[in-house]
This record gives structure tokens, C-alpha cells and sequence, in this order.
């Protein structure tokens, strides 16, 4: 699976949002992404792409296309 | 006798800084005291939607110094508990975010203070209330019920000076605002800092938010108080590593931690010079009952420490006797002024008088050690904490039953289990539950069955649904 599909996959799954969804998803703009979410969603990301996030990257992950850009910091080419 | 009375000696402290870098002194809640007490009556009910902001913190204080008596609400409690709530209580008073409201169309507009307004309705069906109730809190919050704790003016005073004694608080303090002021133990913490003239960082933000840290960070708190999701939280959040050099205690409460989060919190504080405290309470007592003494936060991990300055425990049997033998687990009973007056199931029940006297049986299984150190060791009330929030497994049934006539709730904390018996509906289920209290999904997992045990009079036997 290519790293797009399975960052999104995180989403989808984690979030229960569709791929539609995907582009403009920010942090509590759905019921499932409050900080209930955010702790389980921040844990998958880790597991899915073997990484460990730092706090200000976990704080400061407010959006799906903002992951992206923290996920760059980490060697994850999306 | 009331929280804000020793305000005037506090005038040139300051009472809130806020995460958009405001500002707040002691002296600007008497401006606003004296705005608001012009537009109240005395003895009226209200409702306070409350979030962590300036004009709900003020308004709540408001109505203390006025003796309007607030029932104290989630502001994003969902809009039909909302409207259910209003038909019962019918108040005189609504305080609220003002964009919500359109949502209260019999409302009048009679003051507006920053992002807030006071409404105010037809007060010809309102009902005594009895001179000592100072507010409400909800017993399980996010699913609306009807049924309040009754709290007195002397219930609020007593905890937050206890509070204040055993946590050492002076007007040095400056705690950060993790949890919701609707929330018994998010408001004991304002009300045992208040009382002292300390500093609350006020924010609506969660741990999870890059605000949180900021204003952490710039307001230099020295203390977070958290239930044990928020300390799971921290932990996720690499709290181990941070450079805090202003935050010197942690408190936990809401529920039990889990051992493993408890040892490791206690032994980092222990290592870095600050001070952890687990603590134990309930609303039904205002907020706090117990605390571990940080000197035995680690030798004693796991407990839930000793009855607070002015409180007593002690365990009873199946026949109410006293038991005196350490070790051995009995219902746990609590005597202290910050017992609550008892329940309210509507309107009427707001002029009781006090009904508990002073003592609380918790419903909480415990033991206490040969030292005295007491240990919870089960529940036997039908709720459980998700999150935090205090949910009562009935009122879900009662909830859920609008969608599926069959169901039973059990569970533990963090964790329901709802029993259905129609398979089709069980992703409904879960997005109708969580849409409605307002928790993450997550808490909630469903099985089906083919049937729900019952007695033969109807009562659902919970016993047998894990042999389903």
C-alpha cells in the first residue's frame, strides 16, 4: 500500500470519516476527533508509519492536511 | 459565609488570565457583581451554561453573591436534554453563550457581559427554594438527567477551605483550568483557589491543544488537575520529558488511575521535587472526601489516602455494622460539612431541607489498610466514569430504549457494553449514544443477543448478560 492510502486509511478508520471527508477534517469538526480521538488517532499514525511523534507535533496536529506536513518531519512521504 | 466574600482584600490581585492573554482582577468581578445584581432577583433558579471563559466564570460568581441559584450545565449539552431540562426546572434565569440564544425563543434579553447573556422567563410557575441551596450539579451530566445534587452555601465553603488547607493554596497559586466548571471537581478547584485570592489560567482548551500549553507556559502554572484520562493523556503527550519548571503539583481524581499510571507519575514527581496527589470525591459531597498526603504518594500508590481536613470515614457490613478490622472490603461512609442536602428530581424538591445530615454512604466498596490509608475496591451504583464524565447506565437505557425497546447497559470505566437484541441496529446505536452525551464513540461497543434477561417481574438481571 502506497503511504497516502494508509494515512488516509488511519483517518477513515480511526475517525469513521469517509474519504471525502478527508480534505477539510480539522480537529473537533467531527464527534470522533475530540480529544478522545486525537490520543487514539496520534497512536495508529505512530504504529502505521513506525514513528514516535513529539509533543508539539502531536499539539500542533490540528487538521488532516497539517498531519502531512508534521509527518514530512519524520521521513513520511505523502 | 459565601466563596466570594473575602474578594474586597483581594482587589489588586489578579483572579484570571486568559488564553487570549487577558487579564482579569479581583476588582473586575465587583464591577460586574454590581452590573449583574441590578438585573437579578434574589433567590430565583437559573441555568448557567457554563464553559471555561471570563462571563461563565463571572456569572457563576454572580450568582453566588446574589444567592440566584445556578443549576450548573455543560454548554454543549445537546440541544433536546437541553429543552427536556428547561420544561422541568422552568427557570427564571438562563445564562448562556450568546450565540445560543435563539435557542430559548420565551427568553428575554436583560444583560449582556462580553460573549454572554442573561435571559430571563415568565417566573409565575417558579417554586421556593430553600434558603441554604446555593446551586445544583448534575448527577451524570452528559445524558441530561433530571436528577441534581442540592448544594449548600456551607457545602461550598467548607470543601473549598479544606481543599485549600491540605493542598497548601495561597494567593501564590496559579492553577490551569483542565476541566469544566460544570463539573463538581473543575469547580472545587476554582472555588478552594478564590477563597485564597490565587490566580486561575483560565482556558476551554484541552491537553491536547497547542492553547493548553501556551498559556500553561505563560501564565507559568503551578498546578494541573486532571481526571485519569487526562493523566493517560500526559503520559501520551511525553509529559515526562517537559521543562516545567513553574508546575509543582499534580492532582488526579474523577476515578481510579490505573496502578501503572499512578506509580509512574508519582515516582517522576517524586524525582523532580513536585508534588502528586490522588484524590477521591464525589458530588454528592460538593467534590472531595480524600487525598493521599504527597509524602506517601509512592509507599501508598493505589490508595486513595485519608478523609480531608473536617471529613471521617469509615467501612460498614451488609448490616450496617461498623466494621473495625483492617483489611476487610464494606461500603464506604463519609461524614463532613461538605455533605450535599440530597437529591432534587424537579422543581419541588428545590425547598427540602438538608436530607443527608451530614453523611454520605458513597456506594464506593473500599478497605483501609492497618495505617488507615483506605483503598477502593469496587462500585456498587449503577454508573460508570467515560472519560471523566459520570454516566448513569439507567438513564442510557432509558435513552437508548427511544431506538431500541430492548437494551441493557453495563460497563466499566472508559469501556460500556450496550446489550441489543435487533443486530441491524448496531452502528445506530453507537452514533445516536455518542450524538447524544456528546462522548467519543469509542467509550461505547455493542453486543447483540438474543434476548435480555429479566426476573419475572421485568427487571433486568445484569448478573447473566455476560453469559449471553
Amino acid at each position: 500500500m502506497d503511504t497516502i492510502q494508509k494515512y488516509k486509511e488511519v483517518f477513515i478508520n480511526h475517525l469513521q470519516v469517509t474519504e471525502d471527508q478527508l480534505s477539510t477534517l480539522t480537529y473537533q469538526s467531527v464527534s470522533t476527533w475530540d480529544s478522545v480521538g486525537h490520543m487514539g488517532l496520534m497512536a495508529n499514525l505512530e504504529d502505521a508509519f513506525d514513528i514516535m511523534l513529539d509533543t508539539d507535533d502531536i499539539i500542533d496536529f490540528s487538521s488532516y492536511v497539517k498531519g502531512k506536513e508534521i509527518l514530512a518531519k519524520y521521513d513520511v512521504k505523502l | 459565609m459565601v466563596i466570594i466574600n473575602g474578594f474586597n482584600q483581594y482587589s489588586n490581585n489578579k483572579l484570571a488570565i486568559c488564553d487570549d492573554g487577558r487579564i482579569l482582577y479581583y476588582s473586575d468581578f465587583n464591577v460586574f457583581d454590581n452590573q449583574f445584581k441590578a438585573k437579578t432577583k434574589t433567590r430565583s433558579l437559573a441555568f448557567c451554561f457554563c464553559k471555561n471563559t471570563p462571563a461563565s466564570l463571572f456569572g457563576y460568581l454572580g450568582m453566588i453573591s446574589n444567592k440566584v441559584v445556578p443549576i450548573m450545565l455543560d454548554a454543549k449539552l445537546e440541544a433536546q436534554l437541553r429543552t427536556t431540562l428547561f420544561e422541568i426546572y422552568t427557570p427564571t434565569y438562563i445564562w448562556l453563550p450568546s450565540d445560543m440564544v435563539g435557542e430559548f425563543k420565551a427568553g428575554t434579553e436583560v444583560f449582556s457581559w462580553e460573549s454572554y447573556t442573561l435571559l430571563t422567563f415568565d417566573s409565575s410557575n417558579s417554586k421556593p427554594l430553600h434558603p441554604d441551596l446555593a446551586l445544583l450539579f448534575a448527577t451524570s451530566g452528559s445524558t441530561g438527567s433530571p436528577k441534581l445534587v442540592r448544594i449548600s452555601y456551607e457545602n461550598l465553603l467548607s470543601n473549598a477551605n479544606s481543599i485549600a488547607e491540605y493542598l497548601s493554596i495561597d494567593e501564590n497559586e496559579r492553577p490551569i483550568t483542565a476541566l469544566p466548571m460544570n463539573y463538581s471537581f473543575g469547580l472545587s478547584i476554582i472555588n478552594s483557589h478564590l477563597i485564597k485570592g490565587a490566580t486561575l489560567l483560565l482556558t476551554d482548551k484541552s491537553v491536547m491543544e497547542k492553547g493548553f500549553w501556551e498559556l500553561l507556559k505563560s501564565g507559568k502554572a503551578t498546578s494541573l488537575s486532571g481526571v485519569p484520562y487526562t493523566f493517560e493523556m500526559l503520559s501520551m503527550l511525553r509529559f515526562f520529558k517537559m521543562e516545567l519548571p513553574h508546575l509543582k503539583t499534580l492532582t488526579q481524581a474523577g476515578g481510579k488511575l490505573n496502578l501503572k499510571y499512578t506509580n509512574e507519575f508519582a515516582a517522576f514527581c517524586h524525582t523532580m521535587g513536585k508534588r502528586f496527589f490522588v484524590m477521591y470525591g464525589q458530588t454528592e459531597a460538593t467534590a472531595r472526601m480524600a487525598y493521599l498526603p504527597n509524602e506517601y504518594a509512592v509507599a501508598k500508590a493505589g490508595s486513595m489516602g485519608i478523609a480531608i481536613p473536617g471529613g471521617e470515614f469509615w467501612l460498614i457490613d451488609h448490616q450496617k455494622q461498623i466494621i473495625q478490622e483492617p483489611e476487610v472490603v464494606g461500603e464506604l461512609v463519609y461524614r463532613g460539612k461538605n455533605v450535599s442536602m440530597g437529591y432534587a428530581e424537579g422543581i419541588n424538591d428545590l425547598a427540602k431541607a438538608d436530607e443527608n445530615n451530614g453523611i454520605l454512604y458513597t456506594g464506593d466498596m473500599a478497605k483501609r489498610d492497618a495505617e488507615g490509608f483506605y483503598y477502593i475496591v469496587g462500585r456498587n451504583k449503577r454508573f460508570i466514569k467515560l472519560f471523566g464524565n459520570r454516566v448513569n447506565l439507567d438513564e442510557t437505557e432509558q435513552i437508548l430504549k427511544n431506538m431500541v425497546p430492548e437494551c441493557a447497559c453495563v460497563g466499566v470505566d472508559d469501556q460500556m457494553v450496550i446489550y441489543i437484541t435487533e443486530p441491524t441496529q448496531t452502528e445506530n446505536v453507537i452514533n445516536y449514544i455518542s450524538g447524544k452525551t456528546g462522548i467519543n464513540p469509542k467509550a461505547f461497543s455493542v453486543k447483540c443477543i438474543d434476548t435480555i434477561p429479566k426476573n419475572p417481574s421485568g427487571k433486568t438481571l445484569y448478573a447473566q448478560l455476560a453469559n449471553q
